[in-house]
């Protein structure tokens, strides 16, 4: 995917950040990024065994894990009732909470574990959020999901959303359906890899203690760009069920 | 690749990433003026300032965001690199 100009010059010799270069696996006729694929299971593998410790025996005083468990849960339940109000939240804390803790896993799993002492054939591993089709999917799944709520509240009179202030406004309430993915998509998409390329732009002038502002400025930035991935979901779900 | 379509990638990287720079930057200088304006008037407040803070810090920071995607999508995945 380089213009060839880039593999000869200081470019690639400054930063090895390898965009656009996939371990591809082919899948049934489907190409799929491995590398991506390989970081997102475990992700999930991590967050099924914290699921399964923090509730193996349930206690009515917590203790231990599952207080730590409670408090996660909590602080998601918090954002799903900020935004979607006492009467709606209960049903879309799932959605809600799962898109949290994903995003916050990958982000925190590119920026905490060191995956490029792994060795790919091509491409590395690295957060799988700074691959646009993660995100992309992810933002997707928000635009149903809100669709989804608008019309099992509303049935058909959803639409009379798109006319709403003045017929005038139609395109531009049209537009919107297109704009919300887009900029959630590329919000996350472009924080974690910017992350990831100073980072590595850094590390290649000076390896040493310099980098690790910026590192922990990543971790910083993956928490609350998954807080606002979910937060944003919700506002948007909000606004379809009103 | 054609070097003229190679230089112009590049100079337009540079501008997208610096243009879209400037907005976000005199946004985030008046919301954190602001917020601190706020703190210092209702010290009490300070934590809800700072989670409102950092959240609209955040979107404001999604505009530079849009320009570097467009910046690497064009040194990376340059369309026009036949």
């Amino acid at each position: 995917m380089y213009p060839e100009i880039f593999n000869s010059n200081m470019f690639t010799l400054l930063a090895e950040a390898e965009v656009g270069k996939h371990f591809y696996w082919n899948i049934a006729g489907f190409l799929a990024h491995g590398q991506v694929l390989l970081v997102i299971w475990f992700v999930i593998i991590i967050l099924l065994l914290l699921a399964v410790l923090g509730t193996r025996n349930i206690e009515r005083i917590p203790t231990g894990f599952q207080n730590f468990m409670e408090s996660a849960v909590d602080f998601v339940t918090d954002i799903a009732r900020d935004q979607l109000g006492e009467s709606f939240y209960k049903e879309w804390i799932p959605f809600i909470g799962t898109l949290f803790f994903f995003i916050f896993g990958c982000n925190w799993a590119g920026a905490l574990i060191p995956w490029k002492l792994i060795e790919l054939p091509e491409g590395e591993l690295a957060a799988p959020t700074n691959d646009i089709n993660t995100t992309v999917a992810l933002a997707l799944l928000t635009s149903f999901a809100y669709f989804y709520a608008g019309f099992s509240k509303k049935g058909l009179g959803y639409f009379k959303r798109y006319i709403q202030p003045i017929p005038l406004l139609l395109p531009i309430n049209i537009l919107e359906d297109f704009t919300k993915p887009l900029s959630l998509s590329f919000r996350l998409f472009g924080n974690i890899l910017a992350d990831e390329l100073t980072v590595t732009v850094l590390t290649s002038l000076v390896p040493l203690v310099i980098p690790l502002p910026i590192m922990i400025l990543g971790i910083f930035a993956g928490s609350v760009q998954a807080l606002i991935f979910s937060t944003l979901a919700a506002a948007y779900i909000a606004e379809a069920l009103e | 690749m054609d070097s003229i379509i190679s230089a112009a990638s590049v100079i337009a990287a540079g501008l997208s990433i610096g243009l879209s720079a400037i907005g976000p930057g005199i946004g985030q200088g008046n919301a954190a003026g602001q917020a601190v304006e706020g703190i210092a008037r209702q010290p009490e407040a300070e934590s809800k300032i700072r989670g409102t803070l950092l959240l609209s810090l955040a979107f404001m920071e999604a505009l530079t965001i849009y320009g570097l995607v467009v910046a690497l999508a064009l040194l990376f995945a340059n369309p026009f690199n036949s």
